[in-house]
């Protein structure tokens, strides 16, 4: 049995934000109705919070959800429990027309942390990350750099990132890149 | 640079997120469609001087096909809406009326 190693192993780097791999993380993925009981119940069985509305990314005692789409949402949760989880999410969704997977391995996370957090992410995205159009528990499926990637804001301020594991070595470079100390424009 | 209103995510986002997927609202014939009809489906395209009907993918988002109604000489966008509809709504018509009175786009007015 080989040991489960994330992308990038927790590579991190101190810039003018701080940038973490997140290492292991657990990740299922969830498509149904997303208004309907059954899918209501597995998200609560996964991460014990409520499903986010269309945007955002609620947290729970166990993990988050974060709105990937109108029908998908990713749920996050620690990486050694996400097989017990998972069956949780399926006896919750029962006989529902809906399916969770156990994506864990697919995707790698990062972690985006400091004063300049907002500035490094908005090198990146052509997003708006001034305070007040990007807070907490706001997420924002974007691209970075030239890659399809997931942003959202911890209720701590951090950004969370993640995308696929195939590019995670492209997506550190760019965030590093982005962190180069001395690099501040100072605009949030 | 075009900003387009993603009706799924809620979000406007710069073109770069999006991919284009042409014209929008072709009518395929049949069954029993005569060769011109077919021909037409698979080839005739518009290509008009301002209003124009497009199909748009949130590719780097939701990853949903959806429609939008714009300018071709301005690069307006007079709105977006759903791609589960075989002609523009209402709105969506008055909205470029209100831009630019009798317009007409295919059999659309
Ligand atoms: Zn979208």
């Amino acid at each position: 049995m080989s040991e489960p190693i994330s992308a990038l192993n927790g590579a991190r780097f101190d810039g003018i934000a701080r940038i973490a791999e997140a290492g292991l993380t657990g990740m299922i993925t969830l498509r149904g109705d997303l208004a309907s009981k059954p899918v209501k119940a597995a998200v609560a069985a996964v991460t014990g919070a409520k499903p986010p509305g269309q945007g955002q990314i609620s947290f729970g005692k166990t993990g988050a959800a974060g709105w990937m789409s109108p029908d998908e949402l990713m749920l996050f949760c620690p990486y050694a429990a996400a097989p017990a989880l998972l069956a949780k999410a399926e006896a919750a969704l029962g006989r529902a027309h809906a399916l969770a997977v156990d994506v864990s391995d697919a995707r790698a996370v990062f972690r985006v942390d400091g004063a300049a957090a907002r500035e490094v992410m908005g090198k990146l995205f052509p997003i708006d990350f001034a305070p007040g159009a990007f807070e907490p528990g706001r997420l924002r499926r974007s691209r970075m750099g030239q890659i399809a990637a997931a942003v959202w804001m911890e209720q701590d301020g951090g950004f969370g990132v993640i995308c696929f594991r195939s590019v995670a070595g492209y997506a550190f470079a760019l965030l590093k890149e982005a962190a180069t100390p001395g690099s501040a424009v100072g605009v949030y | 640079m075009l900003i387009l209103h993603c009706p799924y995510c809620g979000v406007s986002a710069e073109e770069t997120e999006f991919a284009p997927g042409g014209e929008a609202h072709i009518k395929r014939f049949g069954p029993g469609a005569s060769d011109e009809e077919f021909r037409d489906y698979l080839f005739a395209r518009e290509n008009p001087k301002g209003v124009h009907f497009e199909r748009w993918r949130h590719a780097y988002g939701c990853g949903k096909w959806f429609h939008a109604a714009r300018c071709t000489v301005t690069l307006e966008v007079f709105g977006t809406y759903p791609a589960q509809t075989t002609e523009p709504p209402q709105a969506i018509r008055d909205a470029i009326s209100a831009k630019r009175p009798g317009w007409s786009w295919r059999e659309f007015e």
